[in-house]
């Protein structure tokens, strides 16, 4: 695996993005990429985009830095097939860039939620969740005011019939509810893949479960899934 | 030359915080107030060639900016004004 990591003014979860990412590949870094570059190294197998508040949530979370430069290279990268993990504000610039459907907007409680959540994996025939369980449930933090899904029902439907749904908001045992909604999001989805499975985006932060004193290992199935992939 | 872009949420579009405005208006004591909705109103200042142009062109540049940046066409609905 040849990771780039993509760093925004106003980023913030990029570090612990580098640890997790360094681990999982057997200790080799990932490539830092500023987001005023233009260019990508060659032979990048994978994109992370980190979590933070790009630009300061200015306008839309991520409308910003979904036009920075750095993106248009990423789109290009991304419609030829390289994989894309885009997490929090990462996952909010990939709906803004297109790379994935829909939008996220603010907490329908309006509060900024800073908390573990349990996570049921909905589906395992993916690179980035082959070595978890279907239906396994995983701990991992969350943190955003702007993590409410929404899309509308006929495309809801569509990325259920395509088993494009990574991730739901669920509880312990695994119980996807109108209780456990974290944040509004429509049909509990917490995380979607786009239509070749290529790009993935979610709320929540595998990156801070992926060290057993701190957190738990709950999010590591996830880094060590997309490193075996990329071998 | 001005230009008044107003972005709202389309309808059918769950707005939290216009509820919450709602919400606060009936305890301050304006109960008639129904469903709330809040948007964001973005005033451009138009310079250059584009100010000289057409008042049809001028509106086609400043759809094109919303449709690409200033609204989000998944959740939100936008319309043009210019001024002056």
């Amino acid at each position: 695996m040849k990771a780039a990591l993509i760093t925004f003014p106003g980023s913030n979860r990029e570090r612990d993005m580098r640890m997790a990412l360094t681990k999982a590949s057997g200790g080799k870094p990932p490539v830092d990429v500023w987001h005023g570059d233009s260019d990508l190294p060659q032979g990048i197998d994978l994109i992370v985009l980190p979590g933070g508040f790009s630009y300061g949530d200015y306008l839309r979370c991520g409308a910003m830095a979904a036009n920075s430069p750095i993106m248009r290279e990423v789109k290009k990268r991304a419609d030829n097939g390289t994989r894309v993990l885009a997490v929090c504000n990462g996952f909010q610039i990939a709906c803004e860039a297109g790379l994935l459907p829909g939008a996220l907007m603010t907490n329908a409680g309006l509060q900024f939620i800073c908390k573990d959540v349990n996570l049921r994996v909905e589906t395992t025939q993916s690179e980035f969740t082959k070595k978890y369980r279907k239906g396994q449930t995983i701990r991992v933090p969350v943190a955003h005011h702007d993590g409410n899904y929404t899309l509308d029902a006929d495309a809801v439907k569509k990325l259920e019939d395509e088993d494009r749904i990574a991730f739901r908001y669920a509880d312990p045992l695994g119980n996807v509810a109108a209780e456990t909604n974290l944040n509004g999001s429509v049909a509990n989805i917490a995380g979607i893949y786009n239509a070749r499975k290529t790009v993935l985006g979610l709320m929540p932060h595998p990156e801070n479960a992926t060290d057993p004193m701190c957190g738990g290992m709950d999010g590591y199935g996830l880094f060590e899934s997309i490193a075996e992939s990329l071998a | 030359m001005k230009a008044r872009v107003h972005v709202s949420l389309k309808n059918g579009v769950l707005d939290p915080q216009g509820r919450a405005i709602g919400q606060a208006l009936h305890s301050l004591g304006f109960g008639d107030v129904g469903e709330v909705r809040q948007g964001k109103l973005i005033e451009l200042e138009l310079t250059g060639a584009l100010a000289s142009k057409s008042r049809p062109e001028i509106e086609a540049a400043v759809k094109d900016m919303a449709q690409k940046l200033l609204a989000n066409t998944v959740i939100e609905n936008f319309s043009v004004e210019l001024v002056g």
